[in-house]
């Protein structure tokens, strides 16, 4: 029988359709496994944001890799509470975002600061500058900013913090 | 609380989101700067999947098979409830952010209050939305700032439609006989409780942009209660063609 650290591993081949670098373990997304007595599997999932377009792929692309490691007798559960933040994103997850050009989420989700225009300075992911600037608090997805770099140039998403 | 009482509380909370986005939606393509145009297009995004967790529960706890598309897009003018300000036509881009800010403002604060009632879908709702409408709010103080304390026409352009808005505001603090039986079953808040809030906030921000706070004391309702403004029917000819013309079809 399945145990429900072979599904978590299973699901590790669960990416984000639009930030393909992270997988839905490593993004805090996949909130619990359970593997009941009949061996049936049970994955729960939280949105990150209400309307985000990914979150009916990540359910069938999770659907998808149970059925082809034989794991017919699932279900995916969707919960809303505690809602999904960005602290729960690795520090593995955080540096591949670095590296792929995208700004990790600076600080703590409960600081207040970030959420009342007092950004603190978000380090340019390209040459680590820490003169940048906001040009759009909303960007390419939801769950990104727009800056620019001061120094190196580089227009970058930042990955906001909620 | 009757099944139907929630059923009207849930579709309250639902509908400002599923008007307003589809209003903001028009926007796409049209934004006076390309980052405005992704702004808004986004802020519609979170409004509309804010929605559609609200009219899940909706149809399940409705019972009766129908699921949230045929909630969004089957029902008939009467049967929505959301507040008139959210269905009135976008304007120009100063009508638009006043109007993101004033309703944003309020529904910041009473997703606050929601987010600590005992129901457990109202809470976790209410936690997870309070998120996304935290950016837009600020994003719509900065910009009724910026215009408000701009040039001379973006000044008098925000002012106008801050006035022309203000009779819609009163019915965000109504609490009518549902509104109370919701309450009391702990799974609403009281939206008269956070009038003063509002107001303090609301007086602060337009004194700041340089504007004046309108002295309009008497106010529009209906939209909560089903009786809509004449702009509900072609808002929501566009918004259901689809369905209407394909019944059942699939994306």
């Amino acid at each position: 029988m399945t145990t429900e650290r072979e599904v978590l591993q299973l699901l590790e081949e669960v990416t984000d359709p639009e930030i393909p670098v992270l997988n839905v373990v490593e993004m805090g997304i996949v909130r619990a496994v359970s593997v009941g007595a009949e061996g049936d599997v049970e994955v729960t999932i939280t949105p990150t944001y209400s309307g985000c377009p990914a979150m009916r792929t990540i359910e069938e692309d999770i659907a998808e890799v149970l059925k082809e490691s034989g794991i017919h007798d699932f279900r995916v559960k969707t919960l809303l509470a505690p809602p999904w933040t960005t602290d729960w994103l690795t520090d593995g997850a955080r540096e591949k975002l670095r590296q792929t050009g995208i700004a990790p989420p600076e600080g703590r989700s409960a600081d207040k600061n970030l959420l009342m225009g007092k950004v603190r300075a978000i380090a340019c992911p390209r040459c680590g500058s820490a003169h940048t600037t906001m040009v759009s608090q909303f960007g390419s997805t939801a769950c990104k900013s727009l800056y620019k770099c001061d120094d190196c140039m580089e227009p970058f998403d930042y990955f906001k913090c909620i | 609380m009757t099944p139907q009482e929630l059923q009207v509380g849930l579709y309250r909370l639902a509908d400002n989101g599923l008007i307003l986005g589809q209003r903001l939606s028009a926007w796409c393509g049209h934004g006076p700067a390309l980052e405005e145009d992704i702004a808004l297009t986004n802020t519609a995004l979170d409004y509309l999947g804010q929605a559609t967790l609200v009219l899940k529960q909706a149809a399940a706890q409705e019972g009766l098979g129908r699921d949230e598309d045929d909630l969004a897009f089957l029902r008939d003018s009467r049967q929505y409830h959301n507040l008139l300000i959210c269905e009135l036509p976008n304007g120009d881009y100063g009508f638009t952010i006043a109007r993101q800010y004033l309703f944003s403002a309020w529904y910041r604060l009473f997703l606050e209050k929601l987010s600590t009632v005992s129901d457990e879908f109202m809470a976790g709702f209410a936690a997870k939305a309070l998120k996304e409408v935290r950016y837009h709010h600020q994003h719509a103080s900065d910009w009724v700032l910026r215009m408000g304390d701009g040039t001379a026409e973006s000044h008098t352009r925000i002012q106008q439609a801050v006035d022309d808005l203000w009779a819609y505001t009163g019915e965000f603090f109504e609490c009518d006989a549902t509104d109370a039986a919701l309450v009391e079953a702990g799974c609403w808040v009281n939206s008269g409780l956070i009038k003063s809030a509002w107001e303090k906030e609301v007086g602060e921000l337009l004194e700041t942009a340089t504007l004046v706070v309108p002295a309009g004391t008497w106010f529009q309702t209906g939209g909560r209660a089903g009786r809509h403004t004449e702009h509900m029917g072609p808002l929501l000819a566009e918004m259901q063609y689809l369905q209407r013309t394909y019944p059942g079809a699939k994306w």
